[in-house]
């Protein structure tokens, strides 16, 4: 595997922030009552990231070890409200459904890991990369997350469409469940705490379930010892 | 071997201002560029808002600009001042558009923005903020439902002291099962916001024309 396929994989699947790491809880957790809110948050912390880790990855040899995390934390804060800026001023709807989350970002611990963990230690382009992957690793894990609490909750797909990029997207809002009078548990947060329990299981299901063969081998190889 | 402790600590501190220095350069030249920008779409977010409750044709002025302030006052269920907008035809006024907040419903306060007419008579009211809990009383809000419009054309004339009530208390204002605290504090706020113009018609309507636009004024 080249190394750009490896963390693509690893943001993906074998690292997800999500499932995973469990890094960044609180916005998962928090806005992931639609499939929209989860993937619009996902996708600005994945910009967030590819930038921040873009940033961090150039200077990194300028850096002195002793304040690193301070230096990381500097640029991590002016990218995130760079971005809520020019998210406010250029894509007000958006804004209006994001506000309170953007700057949120910047105490999302998956940003800091990140950029401490790849970003100080690799050159820049393995690093925006990688940012960019786990990312996406974690919108994927937030629109499953939404999916799941919007379908049980709302009856509904995809509703505050429309809200994000524009009323003529109003038609794409499905409603699957009709005369649907909602479950409120899956909305409130004990649903994000049930949902994502169901899809770490679900991970680690098929996870195990690919590595059987080599669980099995190991296990008739012990008596040997 | 102090020498080397004080060169190692300063380089660190320069380090550390250097970045300091570059990013919040970088982050105020974003926050000129986007300045103008944000603030032409907060005032298109207010203008747009202001014409659901209010239709077009009820005035010919700059809504933004003709402000007056309004001090803390419990009808409203304000504490710090506020910013009303003052709809005129050719320098009549002809509604108001405030703000009022309830603080007694089911979790956390309700800020509404009320256009109410010079003749007393509720133009519109939109819920701008609200806790309550989704699916049961969030019905208040436009997005979930159509019920905020029961105000439309209501004025303490239309109903009476009593009437201005939901319906489980004896008045005329539907709810839904579920949740009846947050449409009475809804209701309760409309009510007393709208004794609060109908008291205080002589001042609000009256007032200078204020040139501050309301965005800056909000700011404060």
């Amino acid at each position: 595997m080249s190394q750009f396929t490896e963390i693509a994989h690893n943001g993906l699947w074998k690292q997800n922030p999500g499932v995973v790491q469990l890094l960044g809880l609180c916005p998962t957790l928090a806005v992931t009552t639609t499939v929209v809110n989860g993937v619009s948050l996902g996708l600005a912390t994945a910009l967030v990231m590819a930038a921040s880790n873009g940033a961090v990855s150039p200077v990194r040899k300028f850096v002195p070890d002793e304040i690193r995390v301070p230096v990381f934390i500097l640029v991590i804060a002016a990218l995130v409200t760079m971005i809520d800026l020019a998210i406010h001023g250029f894509a007000e709807p958006l804004h209006k459904v994001l506000g309170i989350f953007i700057p949120l970002i910047v105490v999302n611990c998956i940003v800091l890991a990140r950029v401490e963990s790849f970003a100080a230690k690799n050159a820049p382009a393995p690093a925006i990369w990688d940012g960019f992957m786990m990312g996406i690793g974690l919108t994927v894990v937030l629109a499953f997350l939404g999916g799941i609490r919007e379908l049980v909750g709302k009856g509904t797909l995809f509703s505050g469409l429309d809200l994000a990029l524009g009323p003529q997207f109003k038609t794409y809002i499905l409603t699957v469940i009709p005369d649907y009078q909602g479950f409120l548990l899956a909305i409130l947060p004990p649903g994000a705490f049930l949902g994502l329990a169901g899809l770490i299981a679900l991970r680690n299901w098929a996870e195990i379930r690919k590595t059987k063969p080599n669980v099995a081998a190991t296990g008739a190889l012990k008596p040997s010892h | 071997m102090p020498e080397t402790i004080i060169r190692h600590a300063s380089k660190t501190a320069i380090t550390l201002m250097a970045f300091a220095i570059v990013f919040t350069t970088l982050m105020a030249y974003v926050f000129n560029v986007t300045k103008a920008p944000i603030e032409q779409s907060e005032a298109a977010a207010r203008m747009s808002l202001f014409r659901q409750i209010m239709p077009e044709h009820m005035h010919d002025n700059d809504l933004l600009i003709d402000t007056v302030d309004i001090p803390p006052n419990p009808l409203l269920g304000t504490t710090q001042n506020t910013v009303a907008n003052i709809a005129r035809i050719q320098g009549q006024p002809t509604a108001i558009i405030l703000e009022a907040i309830a603080h007694d419903g089911y979790s956390g306060d309700i800020k509404l923005l009320l256009a109410i007419q010079a003749d007393g008579v509720v133009s519109g009211v939109r819920v701008i903020t609200h806790k309550e809990t989704p699916g049961l009383g969030d019905y208040i809000d436009i997005a979930k439902n159509n019920w905020i419009k029961l105000f439309d054309g209501q004025s303490l004339h239309t109903y009476s002291e009593a009437d201005w009530r939901v319906k489980k208390d004896g008045g005329k204002f539907d709810y839904m099962a579920g949740a009846t605290i947050t449409p009475r504090a809804v209701v309760s706020a409309v009510h007393k916001a709208l004794q609060y113009v109908v008291q205080n018609k002589q001042v609000l309507f009256t007032a200078q024309v204020n040139q501050q636009p309301s965005a800056q004024a909000e700011k404060k």
